[in-house]
């Protein structure tokens, strides 16, 4: 490579993945900080896989030849690609959370029960859907399974940022809510708060997350990103909006560098800011290990 | 305050999980304000279900409850719950004051911050029961002692006077269990009303106005002498219950295993 990762900053790709890393970095650092501290990570996980039939079906019925009745409608309000393929993910996103969250309602389902017949079903029916054309397995949709950082375009960017805000937004507004039915579901309802509402509620939240980042890391790297910063986070502070704060940090952190590792190494950015991150976990881990051990002793 | 009517009135109540075998049949009973009562009953005798049906935390099927005579689902005011510590998640990230601020969630409203007098009010609820101090600490970094008056803490920040507390003896040491002691006693002096869940019968009968024998339906209610009978207690534990006669002295021996 004949320029270096601090010329090429006056490249628009480049300019376009590193402000991506960092908002993806603040809004999976907060999102999931609820993700943590509720256990959900295989529904992160699960979401992340689900998303795959919309933006297939998005993207093969949505401006080719090939049209399904209404879905192809629908789509034809979203004239730009990237926009219809967000849409679609988004779709199949809140559909999934949804049919999650109904499964476990009522107590005879257990949780990961349903989101093991969740996920699998909507990936299976994905790939069912992109094999019926061949030119979706080559282009934009592996992209949806890796990510590529790289290739952001302006919209899609200006997408994740306007969800990032969104995201965030609604999570300042019902913070103290959200943070009640996490921790104590019985003072919830003794508070007379809608604890299913709130649920579902939290889950959207994460598919829009998930949603939002995914063309950047992928659907397979995707739950790191909402794990990894807030379980280091974790280890390090004791409020849960500091936990938030610091795993946003970290997210971000890990974002810029993955993106830099990726540029000066020629390596997938996916990959790299997962295990920039995974070192930051591994260094924490260790670190607080070692002062507990120290602590226990005295 | 009302003094006419008392604290809580609870009639014909019943309650339980839909498809759960634990569940209360026909329970009334009314407590007057300041009063202590202890709710005791074997193991699955529906203590906690009673608790999570007075709190509103499970729907009750039948049956009225009422505080300081107004229905509870009409009234603002709410009753205090305390949980069994063992429900909680001590790892969660967040400290006693948070976790006592939560308690104002009702009162701030939706799309609020705290204000404030919210914050007053924690720190009041905090002195109260001599935790603050410890305010600053992480929930799982406290002994169970502690624990317990942080919970009761959160249920007074909801600005109610009737407070349901599931078990707060179980699982504590004797110094704990002191401590506890002292703090509902002082509240009980502040005009509290008080429904305590426990397994310590020598406690219940010396340390409370008023005792609830339940197994699914009541058995007995009324202070010490009236429940602490033979009959009553027979009813209550069933063949878990051998009294020992000897002249005037009767002992009473139940086999009763802690919960949980």
């Amino acid at each position: 490579m004949d320029i270096t990762f601090w010329q090429s900053l006056d490249e628009p790709i480049i300019q376009r993945a590193l402000i991506s890393a960092t908002v993806i970095g603040i809004m999976c650092g907060v999102v999931g900080t609820f993700v943590v501290v509720r256990g959900m990570s295989f529904f992160g996980d699960a979401l992340a896989h689900s998303v795959l039939p919309g933006t297939a079906a998005a993207y093969i019925y949505g401006g080719g030849a090939a049209t399904l009745p209404l879905w192809s409608d629908f789509l034809r309000l979203f004239p730009d690609e990237s926009v219809r393929l967000f849409v679609g993910g988004l779709v199949a996103g809140i559909f999934s959370a949804l049919v999650i969250g109904m499964l476990t309602r009522d107590k005879r389902l257990k949780e990961d029960t349903a989101i093991g017949i969740i996920f699998v079903s909507m990936f299976a029916l994905g790939i069912i859907i992109v094999s019926t054309d061949p030119r979706a397995y080559r282009s934009n949709l592996l992209h949806y399974l890796f990510g590529n950082i790289f290739a952001l375009s302006q919209t899609q960017l200006i997408m994740t940022i306007i969800f990032a805000v969104l995201v965030l937004l609604v999570i300042a507004l019902f913070y103290k809510e959200l943070m009640i039915v996490s921790f104590d579901t019985d003072l919830a309802r003794t508070l007379k708060l809608p604890r299913e509402a709130l649920r579902m509620l939290l889950l959207i939240l994460i598919a829009v997350t998930i949603v939002a980042s995914l063309r950047a890391v992928g659907v397979v790297l995707m739950v790191a990103l909402l794990v990894i910063p807030a379980a280091t986070a974790g280890l390090l502070v004791k409020r849960l909006h500091i936990m938030m704060a610091v795993a946003s940090l970290l997210g971000v952190l890990g974002g810029l560098l993955g993106t830099y590792f990726s540029f000066v190494w020629s390596v997938p950015a996916g990959p790299a800011i997962v295990l920039v991150l995974t070192a930051f976990f591994a260094l924490v881990f260790t670190l607080s290990s070692l002062q507990q051990m120290i602590f226990r002793r005295h | 305050m009302d003094i006419f009517n008392p604290a809580l009135v609870v009639e014909h109540l019943s309650a339980g999980y839909p498809g759960h075998r634990r569940a209360i049949d026909d329970i009334s009973f009314s407590v007057w304000r300041g009063e202590r009562v202890a709710v005791i009953g074997p193991n699955g005798a529906g203590k906690s279900t009673l608790f999570k049906a007075l709190a509103g935390i499970i729907p009750h099927q039948t049956g009225a409850i009422s505080l300081h005579g107004e229905d509870c689902r009409t009234s603002h005011m709410l009753i205090g719950y305390v949980p069994q510590s063992d429900g909680v998640d001590l790892t969660f990230p967040v400290t006693v004051y948070d976790v006592v601020m939560m308690g104002r969630a009702r009162e701030i409203g939706w799309f609020r911050w705290p204000r404030r007098a919210d914050h007053l009010i924690v720190a009041e609820a905090l002195e109260r029961v001599g935790v603050w101090d410890l305010r600053n600490r992480q929930i799982g970094q406290l002994s169970g002692g502690q624990r317990q008056r942080v919970f009761i803490a959160r249920a007074l920040a909801q600005q109610t006077d009737v407070l349901l507390l599931d078990e707060p003896f179980s699982g504590v040491d004797v110094n704990a269990e002191h401590e506890i002691m002292n703090t509902l006693n002082s509240l009980q002096q502040g005009g509290i009303t008080m429904l305590i869940a426990t397994h310590d019968l020598h406690m219940a009968s010396t340390q409370f106005d008023k005792l609830l024998a339940i197994n699914q339906r009541m058995v007995g209610y009324g202070d010490s002498g009236e429940v602490f009978t033979p009959n009553v207690l027979q009813a209550t534990y069933g063949g878990r219950v051998g009294i020992v006669g000897n002249g005037d002295e009767q002992m009473v021996v139940i086999a009763d295993a802690q919960a949980g």
